[in-house]
Protein backbone atom coordinates (compact mmCIF):
# COMPACT_ATOMS: atom_id res chain seq x y z
CA UNK A 1 0.00 0.00 0.00
CA UNK A 2 1.63 3.21 -1.22
CA UNK A 3 1.76 6.15 1.28
CA UNK A 4 -0.85 8.75 1.18
CA UNK A 5 -0.84 11.39 0.00
CA UNK A 6 -0.64 15.48 1.56
CA UNK A 7 -3.29 17.57 -0.39
CA UNK A 8 -4.02 21.08 0.89
CA UNK A 9 -7.29 22.96 -0.18
CA UNK A 10 -8.00 26.37 0.13
CA UNK A 11 -10.28 28.54 -1.74
CA UNK A 12 -9.84 32.09 -2.03
CA UNK A 13 -12.33 34.45 -4.71
CA UNK A 14 -13.77 32.19 -7.08
CA UNK A 15 -10.93 29.67 -7.29
CA UNK A 16 -9.98 26.74 -5.33
CA UNK A 17 -5.98 26.19 -4.91
CA UNK A 18 -5.77 22.56 -4.19
CA UNK A 19 -1.55 21.50 -3.55
CA UNK A 20 -0.72 18.14 -3.36
CA UNK A 21 2.57 15.61 -1.61
CA UNK A 22 2.99 12.20 -3.13
CA UNK A 23 5.08 9.88 -1.92
CA UNK A 24 6.47 7.90 -5.11
CA UNK A 25 10.33 6.80 -5.89
CA UNK A 26 9.13 8.27 -9.71
CA UNK A 27 12.48 5.81 -11.10
CA UNK A 28 13.31 6.94 -14.51
CA UNK A 29 14.71 3.75 -16.04
CA UNK A 30 17.89 5.26 -16.94
CA UNK A 31 19.65 4.50 -13.76
CA UNK A 32 21.91 1.47 -12.51
CA UNK A 33 22.01 -0.43 -9.61
CA UNK A 34 25.64 -0.89 -8.23
CA UNK A 35 25.64 -4.07 -9.69
CA UNK A 36 25.25 -2.46 -12.78
CA UNK A 37 21.70 -3.92 -13.74
CA UNK A 38 18.81 -0.96 -15.09
CA UNK A 39 16.90 0.14 -12.59
CA UNK A 40 12.91 -0.71 -14.00
CA UNK A 41 11.28 2.39 -14.25
CA UNK A 42 8.49 3.20 -11.82
CA UNK A 43 6.37 6.32 -11.79
CA UNK A 44 3.11 7.55 -11.55
CA UNK A 45 1.65 7.75 -15.42
CA UNK A 46 -1.87 9.77 -14.20
CA UNK A 47 -3.25 12.02 -12.10
CA UNK A 48 -7.12 12.56 -11.47
CA UNK A 49 -8.70 15.04 -9.71
CA UNK A 50 -12.32 15.38 -9.20
CA UNK A 51 -14.47 17.37 -7.35
CA UNK A 52 -17.98 16.43 -6.67
CA UNK A 53 -17.95 13.64 -8.83
CA UNK A 54 -16.46 15.79 -11.59
CA UNK A 55 -13.50 15.76 -12.85
CA UNK A 56 -11.78 18.96 -12.70
CA UNK A 57 -7.83 17.81 -13.27
CA UNK A 58 -6.16 15.37 -15.25
CA UNK A 59 -2.50 14.91 -15.70
CA UNK A 60 -0.38 12.56 -17.78
CA UNK A 61 3.14 12.30 -15.86
CA UNK A 62 6.38 10.44 -17.49
CA UNK A 63 9.91 9.70 -15.70
CA UNK A 64 10.63 13.61 -16.05
CA UNK A 65 8.48 14.58 -12.64
CA UNK A 66 10.81 14.31 -9.61
CA UNK A 67 10.41 11.74 -6.74
CA UNK A 68 8.02 12.64 -4.22
CA UNK A 69 6.28 14.90 -6.31
CA UNK A 70 4.51 18.08 -5.74
CA UNK A 71 1.19 19.43 -7.99
CA UNK A 72 -0.10 22.45 -7.35
CA UNK A 73 -3.32 23.36 -9.43
CA UNK A 74 -6.25 26.00 -9.71
CA UNK A 75 -9.84 25.45 -10.72
CA UNK A 76 -12.90 27.62 -11.05
CA UNK A 77 -15.57 27.39 -8.06
CA UNK A 78 -15.48 24.92 -5.24
CA UNK A 79 -16.98 25.41 -1.72
CA UNK A 80 -15.96 25.43 1.42
CA UNK A 81 -16.27 22.35 3.44
CA UNK A 82 -16.83 20.52 0.57
CA UNK A 83 -13.72 17.26 -0.69
CA UNK A 84 -11.79 17.33 -3.46
CA UNK A 85 -10.13 14.08 -4.67
CA UNK A 86 -6.96 12.87 -5.93
CA UNK A 87 -5.92 9.69 -7.73
CA UNK A 88 -2.66 8.62 -9.18
CA UNK A 89 -2.09 4.99 -10.80
CA UNK A 90 1.44 4.64 -11.74
CA UNK A 91 2.80 2.11 -14.46
CA UNK A 92 2.66 -1.07 -12.13
CA UNK A 93 -0.89 -0.56 -12.17
CA UNK A 94 -0.48 0.59 -8.02
CA UNK A 95 -3.26 3.37 -7.00
CA UNK A 96 -3.88 5.81 -4.25
CA UNK A 97 -6.46 8.16 -3.63
CA UNK A 98 -7.02 10.70 -1.18
CA UNK A 99 -9.25 13.96 -0.61
CA UNK A 100 -8.99 16.80 1.28
CA UNK A 101 -11.82 19.40 2.92
CA UNK A 102 -11.74 22.67 1.26
CA UNK A 103 -10.66 25.33 4.02
CA UNK B 1 60.77 29.95 1.10
CA UNK B 2 59.51 26.80 2.13
CA UNK B 3 59.32 26.84 5.96
CA UNK B 4 56.61 24.92 6.48
CA UNK B 5 57.09 21.74 5.58
CA UNK B 6 54.68 19.08 6.34
CA UNK B 7 54.31 15.61 6.44
CA UNK B 8 53.37 14.71 3.30
CA UNK B 9 55.16 12.18 1.16
CA UNK B 10 58.72 13.99 -0.22
CA UNK B 11 57.69 13.47 -3.68
CA UNK B 12 54.67 15.47 -3.25
CA UNK B 13 56.24 17.92 -1.27
CA UNK B 14 59.49 18.14 -4.16
CA UNK B 15 56.50 18.70 -7.27
CA UNK B 16 54.80 21.09 -5.20
CA UNK B 17 57.91 23.05 -4.72
CA UNK B 18 59.17 22.99 -8.33
CA UNK B 19 55.46 24.09 -9.19
CA UNK B 20 55.73 27.05 -7.08
CA UNK B 21 59.14 27.76 -8.25
CA UNK B 22 58.38 27.62 -11.55
CA UNK B 23 55.18 29.81 -11.03
CA UNK B 24 57.12 32.67 -9.30
CA UNK B 25 60.25 32.24 -12.05
CA UNK B 26 57.54 33.07 -14.51
CA UNK B 27 55.62 35.98 -12.58
CA UNK B 28 59.46 37.39 -12.26
CA UNK B 29 60.19 37.48 -15.96
CA UNK B 30 56.64 38.97 -16.45
CA UNK B 31 57.42 42.78 -16.32
CA UNK B 32 53.87 43.58 -16.70
CA UNK B 33 52.39 40.69 -14.46
CA UNK B 34 48.84 40.87 -14.75
CA UNK B 35 46.48 41.03 -11.29
CA UNK B 36 45.41 37.51 -12.15
CA UNK B 37 48.63 35.68 -12.83
CA UNK B 38 49.52 37.16 -9.39
CA UNK B 39 46.52 36.02 -7.73
CA UNK B 40 46.89 32.70 -9.00
CA UNK B 41 50.34 32.12 -8.00
CA UNK B 42 49.41 33.83 -4.63
CA UNK B 43 46.45 30.94 -4.24
CA UNK B 44 48.73 28.07 -5.32
CA UNK B 45 51.63 28.96 -3.58
CA UNK B 46 49.26 29.85 -0.09
CA UNK B 47 52.05 28.74 1.73
CA UNK B 48 54.50 31.21 0.58
CA UNK B 49 54.80 35.02 1.83
CA UNK B 50 53.54 37.72 -0.44
CA UNK B 51 56.49 38.08 -2.96
CA UNK B 52 57.65 41.28 -3.32
CA UNK B 53 56.77 41.73 -7.15
CA UNK B 54 53.25 40.85 -6.15
CA UNK B 55 52.84 43.71 -3.61
CA UNK B 56 52.89 46.56 -6.07
CA UNK B 57 50.17 44.63 -7.40
CA UNK B 58 47.61 43.71 -4.28
CA UNK B 59 45.90 46.96 -4.66
CA UNK B 60 44.41 45.93 -8.43
CA UNK B 61 44.25 42.37 -7.10
CA UNK B 62 41.97 43.48 -4.72
CA UNK B 63 39.75 44.81 -7.33
CA UNK B 64 39.52 41.49 -8.39
CA UNK B 65 38.86 39.50 -5.82
CA UNK B 66 35.66 42.56 -5.20
CA UNK B 67 34.24 41.53 -8.59
CA UNK B 68 34.74 38.04 -7.97
CA UNK B 69 32.90 38.15 -4.92
CA UNK B 70 30.23 40.17 -6.67
CA UNK B 71 29.71 37.41 -9.27
CA UNK B 72 29.73 34.88 -6.40
CA UNK B 73 27.00 36.96 -4.74
CA UNK B 74 24.31 36.53 -7.95
CA UNK B 75 25.21 33.10 -7.77
CA UNK B 76 24.21 32.56 -4.50
CA UNK B 77 21.34 34.60 -4.81
CA UNK B 78 19.62 32.54 -7.68
CA UNK B 79 20.58 29.61 -5.54
CA UNK B 80 18.37 31.23 -3.09
CA UNK B 81 15.53 31.82 -5.12
CA UNK B 82 16.10 27.97 -6.22
CA UNK B 83 15.62 27.13 -2.31
CA UNK B 84 12.39 29.26 -2.34
CA UNK B 85 10.93 27.71 -5.36
CA UNK B 86 11.77 24.33 -3.57
CA UNK B 87 10.32 25.07 -0.30
CA UNK B 88 6.90 25.41 -1.43
CA UNK B 89 5.70 21.87 -1.11
CA UNK B 90 8.31 20.25 0.96
CA UNK B 91 7.86 16.33 0.87
CA UNK B 92 9.53 16.74 4.39
CA UNK B 93 5.68 16.67 5.20
CA UNK B 94 5.20 12.95 4.18
CA UNK B 95 8.08 12.06 6.73
CA UNK B 96 6.28 14.10 9.06
CA UNK B 97 2.99 12.18 8.10
CA UNK B 98 4.77 8.77 8.54
CA UNK B 99 6.43 10.10 11.93
CA UNK B 100 3.25 10.81 13.50
CA UNK B 101 1.63 7.78 12.79
CA UNK B 102 4.53 5.85 14.42
CA UNK B 103 4.42 7.75 17.51
CA UNK B 104 0.88 7.60 18.00
CA UNK B 105 0.71 3.86 17.41
CA UNK B 106 1.51 0.72 20.09
CA UNK B 107 5.26 -0.85 19.57
CA UNK B 108 7.41 -2.99 20.27
CA UNK B 109 6.91 -5.88 22.65
CA UNK B 110 5.37 -3.87 25.38
CA UNK B 111 3.15 -2.51 22.98
CA UNK B 112 3.85 1.03 24.11
CA UNK B 113 3.17 4.16 21.85
CA UNK B 114 5.67 7.12 22.59
CA UNK B 115 2.92 8.91 23.90
CA UNK B 116 4.10 7.90 26.97
CA UNK B 117 8.15 9.00 25.97
CA UNK B 118 9.46 12.28 28.15
CA UNK B 119 11.51 14.37 25.62
CA UNK B 120 11.71 16.55 28.38
CA UNK B 121 8.66 18.71 29.05
CA UNK B 122 6.59 15.65 30.35
CA UNK B 123 5.23 12.34 29.10
CA UNK B 124 4.25 12.55 24.94
CA UNK B 125 4.71 16.05 24.72
CA UNK B 126 6.07 17.05 22.10
CA UNK B 127 5.42 20.70 21.41
CA UNK B 128 8.43 23.16 22.04
CA UNK B 129 10.50 19.68 23.14
CA UNK B 130 13.14 19.49 19.95
CA UNK B 131 13.96 23.15 20.84
CA UNK B 132 15.04 22.58 24.10
CA UNK B 133 16.85 19.03 23.35
CA UNK B 134 20.08 18.14 24.08
CA UNK B 135 18.95 17.99 28.45
CA UNK B 136 20.19 15.99 30.88
CA UNK B 137 17.11 13.16 31.72
CA UNK B 138 17.81 11.84 35.29
CA UNK B 139 15.99 8.75 34.25
CA UNK B 140 18.70 8.09 32.04
CA UNK B 141 21.39 9.11 33.67
CA UNK B 142 22.93 10.86 30.48
CA UNK B 143 22.65 13.95 28.30
CA UNK B 144 20.61 13.14 25.10
CA UNK B 145 19.28 14.77 21.93
CA UNK B 146 16.53 13.65 20.33
CA UNK B 147 17.40 10.75 18.41
CA UNK B 148 19.00 9.00 21.45
CA UNK B 149 16.59 9.86 23.44
CA UNK B 150 13.65 8.40 20.88
CA UNK B 151 16.19 5.26 21.28
CA UNK B 152 16.19 4.85 24.75
CA UNK B 153 12.06 5.24 25.34
CA UNK B 154 12.04 2.44 22.31
CA UNK B 155 14.09 0.03 24.61
CA UNK B 156 12.66 1.16 28.01
CA UNK B 157 9.50 1.55 27.49
CA UNK B 158 8.68 -0.33 24.05
CA UNK B 159 11.10 -3.14 25.32
CA UNK B 160 12.87 -3.43 22.14
CA UNK B 161 15.99 -4.75 21.91
CA UNK B 162 18.81 -1.75 21.83
CA UNK B 163 20.35 -3.32 18.47
CA UNK B 164 16.65 -3.38 16.98
CA UNK B 165 16.23 0.04 17.80
CA UNK B 166 19.35 1.56 16.29
CA UNK B 167 19.47 -1.21 13.22
CA UNK B 168 18.28 1.45 9.97
CA UNK B 169 19.16 5.07 11.71
CA UNK B 170 19.37 6.51 8.20
CA UNK B 171 17.09 5.62 5.06
CA UNK B 172 18.70 5.17 1.42
CA UNK B 173 15.84 7.10 0.07
CA UNK B 174 13.51 4.29 -1.18
CA UNK B 175 13.22 0.99 0.01
CA UNK B 176 15.71 1.15 3.00
CA UNK B 177 13.19 3.57 5.47
CA UNK B 178 14.01 4.86 8.82
CA UNK B 179 11.54 4.95 11.30
CA UNK B 180 14.29 7.43 13.47
CA UNK B 181 14.01 10.08 10.80
CA UNK B 182 10.14 10.05 10.20
CA UNK B 183 9.54 10.33 13.91
CA UNK B 184 12.42 13.13 14.24
CA UNK B 185 10.88 14.56 11.05
CA UNK B 186 7.15 14.57 13.15
CA UNK B 187 9.18 15.60 16.81
CA UNK B 188 10.89 18.67 15.19
CA UNK B 189 8.25 20.16 13.60
CA UNK B 190 5.79 20.11 16.39
CA UNK B 191 8.52 23.27 17.56
CA UNK B 192 8.30 24.70 14.17
CA UNK B 193 9.01 28.80 15.37
CA UNK B 194 9.87 28.02 18.80
CA UNK B 195 13.13 29.73 19.95
CA UNK B 196 16.34 27.28 20.78
CA UNK B 197 16.70 27.42 24.59
CA UNK B 198 19.35 24.81 25.74
CA UNK B 199 20.57 26.04 28.97
CA UNK B 200 23.25 25.22 29.93
CA UNK B 201 22.23 24.32 34.10
CA UNK B 202 23.39 20.77 35.12
CA UNK B 203 26.92 19.55 35.67
CA UNK B 204 26.20 17.37 33.30
CA UNK B 205 25.16 19.28 30.21
CA UNK B 206 27.81 22.02 30.80
CA UNK B 207 30.28 18.62 30.66
CA UNK B 208 28.98 17.53 27.17
CA UNK B 209 29.04 21.21 25.76
CA UNK B 210 32.98 21.50 26.61
CA UNK B 211 33.26 17.85 25.53
CA UNK B 212 31.47 19.46 22.11
CA UNK B 213 33.80 22.13 22.12
CA UNK B 214 36.71 20.06 22.04
CA UNK B 215 35.46 17.98 19.45
CA UNK B 216 34.29 20.89 17.32
CA UNK B 217 38.15 21.94 16.95
CA UNK B 218 39.63 18.48 17.53
CA UNK B 219 42.50 18.00 14.51
CA UNK B 220 42.68 13.79 13.41
CA UNK B 221 42.14 11.79 10.64
CA UNK B 222 44.52 11.15 7.91
CA UNK B 223 43.87 14.58 6.44
CA UNK B 224 44.17 16.28 9.84
CA UNK B 225 40.42 18.06 9.58
CA UNK B 226 38.79 19.55 12.59
CA UNK B 227 34.88 20.34 12.07
CA UNK B 228 36.84 23.63 12.42
CA UNK B 229 38.71 23.80 9.13
CA UNK B 230 35.76 24.05 7.45
CA UNK B 231 33.00 25.56 9.79
CA UNK B 232 35.25 28.59 11.03
CA UNK B 233 35.72 31.30 8.27
CA UNK B 234 33.27 33.07 6.72
CA UNK B 235 32.54 32.64 3.00
CA UNK B 236 33.76 29.28 2.40
CA UNK B 237 32.35 26.97 0.10
CA UNK B 238 32.15 23.27 -1.19
CA UNK B 239 31.31 23.68 -4.82
CA UNK B 240 27.80 25.78 -4.47
CA UNK B 241 27.20 24.93 -1.24
CA UNK B 242 28.02 27.58 1.36
CA UNK B 243 29.54 26.52 4.61
CA UNK B 244 28.31 28.10 7.62
CA UNK B 245 30.89 29.79 10.21
CA UNK B 246 29.41 27.84 12.87
CA UNK B 247 32.14 29.75 15.41
CA UNK B 248 29.65 32.48 15.23
CA UNK B 249 26.22 32.54 16.82
CA UNK B 250 24.94 33.09 13.75
CA UNK B 251 25.94 31.10 11.75
CA UNK B 252 25.65 28.19 14.44
CA UNK B 253 21.71 29.78 14.52
CA UNK B 254 21.59 29.68 10.67
CA UNK B 255 22.88 26.05 10.22
CA UNK B 256 21.13 24.51 13.57
CA UNK B 257 17.77 25.31 12.81
CA UNK B 258 17.97 24.06 9.75
CA UNK B 259 18.45 20.60 10.43
CA UNK B 260 16.13 17.98 10.05
CA UNK B 261 15.75 18.93 6.07
CA UNK B 262 15.00 17.09 3.10
CA UNK B 263 17.52 16.60 0.60
CA UNK B 264 16.41 16.65 -2.93
CA UNK B 265 19.63 14.81 -3.89
CA UNK B 266 19.35 12.04 -1.95
CA UNK B 267 14.86 11.95 -2.04
CA UNK B 268 15.50 11.77 1.66
CA UNK B 269 15.00 13.49 4.72
CA UNK B 270 18.09 13.66 6.83
CA UNK B 271 18.73 14.42 10.74
CA UNK B 272 21.22 16.21 12.38
CA UNK B 273 22.73 12.96 13.62
CA UNK B 274 23.04 12.34 9.81
CA UNK B 275 24.78 15.46 9.03
CA UNK B 276 27.52 14.98 11.60
CA UNK B 277 27.89 11.58 10.84
CA UNK B 278 28.20 12.25 7.00
CA UNK B 279 31.02 15.02 8.01
CA UNK B 280 32.75 12.40 9.87
CA UNK B 281 32.63 10.25 6.82
CA UNK B 282 33.95 13.43 4.82
CA UNK B 283 37.17 14.43 7.58
CA UNK B 284 38.48 10.71 7.13
CA UNK B 285 36.87 10.52 10.90
CA UNK B 286 36.21 6.82 12.64
CA UNK B 287 32.53 6.24 12.14
CA UNK B 288 30.24 8.08 14.25
CA UNK B 289 28.38 5.60 16.25
CA UNK B 290 24.87 6.77 16.36
CA UNK B 291 23.67 8.28 19.31
CA UNK B 292 27.14 8.02 21.41
CA UNK B 293 28.44 10.85 23.66
CA UNK B 294 30.27 12.47 20.61
CA UNK B 295 27.67 12.91 18.61
CA UNK B 296 25.52 14.25 21.40
CA UNK B 297 28.37 16.40 22.42
CA UNK B 298 28.82 17.94 19.03
CA UNK B 299 24.90 18.25 19.27
CA UNK B 300 24.93 20.31 22.07
CA UNK B 301 27.79 22.17 21.75
CA UNK B 302 25.66 23.73 18.61
CA UNK B 303 22.43 23.49 20.05
CA UNK B 304 23.23 25.92 22.64
CA UNK B 305 25.53 28.06 20.73
CA UNK B 306 22.07 28.18 18.07
CA UNK B 307 20.13 29.39 21.62
CA UNK B 308 17.46 32.73 20.40
CA UNK B 309 16.84 31.68 16.68
CA UNK B 310 13.63 29.97 15.95
CA UNK B 311 13.29 26.31 14.60
CA UNK B 312 12.87 26.21 11.08
CA UNK B 313 12.86 22.60 10.54
CA UNK B 314 12.31 20.04 8.91
CA UNK B 315 13.54 22.15 5.83
CA UNK B 316 14.73 21.67 2.66
CA UNK B 317 17.97 21.33 0.81
CA UNK B 318 19.33 20.81 -2.05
Amino acid sequence: MPDPMKIRATQAGDSTEVRVLMSHEMETGQRKDPQGKTIPAWFIQNVTATYNDKVVMQAQWGTAIAKNPYLAFKFKGGAKGEKVQITWTDNHGEKRTDEATIA
Amino acid sequence: MLAEVDSREPAFEERENARHEFLIRAMNAATTASSAACLHVRHRARRLRPHRHCASLLASAFAAVASLALAQGSTVDEIAKYRDALAEGNPAELWEARGEALWKQPRGPKQVSFERCDLGLGAGVVHGAYAQLPRYFPDADRVQDLESRLVWCMVTQQGLNAADAVKTPFGDGSARRSELEALTAYVVAQSRGAKMNVPLDTPRIREMYALGEKMFYFRGGTHDFSCATCHSEEGKRIRLQDLPNLSTTAGAQKAYTTWPAYRVSQGELRTFEWRLNDCFRQQRFPELVYGSDTAIALTTYLAHNANGAEVQAPSIKR
